[in-house]
């Protein structure tokens, strides 16, 4: 008996993947941009909405990975090199590990700087840690290097995507992507 | 002998009997605050104040407080909302330096609580407050410690876009622990 091959992700997979890549582009260029503002009700205003888009994608992160776990992708092509399937795999365990790294780091940060994130102004998240002006600021680096590996990852994620479409003619792309042909 | 029996007894209940309190003691008093920025409280301080209390338990009707914050000592939690709360829409404090709270008032209210009334100066603008407080005597210390919410716009302090309070809210509430030394 022979299984079909399924050639691309199923549709709850896809939603998911660019639902996140969406809010994940939006709000670090939100982030990139919010930080250098002087102190207005405007900036209050912008980093309240960064830090729900942050925990929008923490949850959608979460019922991603649950999703993955219990629905195969599909395999990658015989025609990929081994080294080439492993630096997938890498990459895309690094990408799962930051979308929880990036809002938890952006979470404990707004602890240690006394300023609770409330989602969407009505659901208080627990201050795990104190008011502590110092962690805070240290916090404040790590949320950054996470971010801006992140960024670096995501890069290079969607250069191999394009790779592959436009060079090597896989149809990796249109496994995310069914409507590219 | 008889006489002599009363003076001892007269002694030993005189600290007791004698528990005024006068002066102030900086190192165990805090003047904190809660402000809420879009419904979110947020803790702050003001590391710099001094007071003059003379207050006796037995007599509290005669008591008196007076409390002088330096506003730019406020501590927020983020420096540039230190800088932008010491501003001219703020507290301004180049030309407003002190926030001055001077007691007008005060009244029993039984099992060592005391309502406190008073005038409260910020930026040139006087209002009456009324706040209850606990007292406590630990440690040759008298410590007053309670609580009132007032509204910034009342005083003037968050004007111009932060007149606005959609994002930070007019009423803050002021939590105090005020000391005084025995006398």
């Amino acid at each position: 008996m022979q299984t079909p091959q399924h050639t691309r992700y199923d549709g709850v997979a896809i939603l998911l993947h660019w639902l996140v890549a969406l809010i994940i582009i939006g709000n670090f260029a939100l982030g990139l941009y919010m930080h250098e503002l002087k102190l207005t009700p405007w900036k209050l205003q912008l980093y309240s909405w960064h830090k729900w888009a942050g925990v929008t994608v923490f949850l959608l992160a979460a019922l991603r990975i649950l999703w993955r776990l219990t629905h195969r992708p599909p395999a990658l092509p015989d025609t990929m090199p081994e080294w080439q399937k492993a630096v997938a795999h890498g990459g895309h365990h690094l990408l799962y590990m930051l979308m929880f790294a990036v809002p938890v780091t952006g979470w404990l940060m707004s602890s240690a700087l006394g300023v609770q994130t409330v989602y969407f102004g009505l659901l208080p998240i627990p201050d795990l840690l104190g008011k502590n002006k110092e962690l805070g600021e240290a916090l404040k680096v790590v949320h950054e290097f996470c971010n801006f590996g992140m960024a670096a990852i995501v890069f290079g994620h969607a250069a191999a995507a394009l790779k592959h479409h436009y060079k090597d003619h896989d149809g990796i792309l249109s496994r995310m992507a069914p409507w590219v042909r | 002998m008889k006489i002599l029996v009363t003076l001892a007894l007269g002694l030993a209940a005189l600290p007791s009997l004698a528990a005024e309190y006068a002066g102030f003691l900086p190192g165990k008093s805090q003047v904190d605050f809660v402000s809420t920025q879009m419904n979110v409280p947020v803790n702050g301080r003001f590391g710099k104040f001094d007071g003059q209390i003379r207050f006796d338990p037995a007599k509290p009707a005669e008591g008196q407080a007076r409390l002088e914050v330096v506003l730019a000592s406020i501590e927020t939690g983020l420096d540039e909302a230190n800088a932008e709360v010491a501003g001219a829409d703020w507290f301004d404090v180049a030309k407003h330096p002190k926030a001055i709270f001077e007691s007008t008032a005060v009244e029993s209210l039984g099992n060592q609580m005391f309502r406190i009334q008073g005038k409260l100066t910020i930026r040139g603008t006087t209002q009456p407050v009324t706040t209850e407080a606990r007292f406590t005597e630990q440690g040759g210390a008298g410590i007053f410690a309670g609580s009132f919410k007032m509204n910034r716009k009342d005083f003037g302090v968050g004007q111009g876009i932060w007149g606005d309070t959609s994002v930070v809210a007019n009423e803050v509430e002021i939590r105090y622990q005020l000391a005084a030394p025995a006398h």
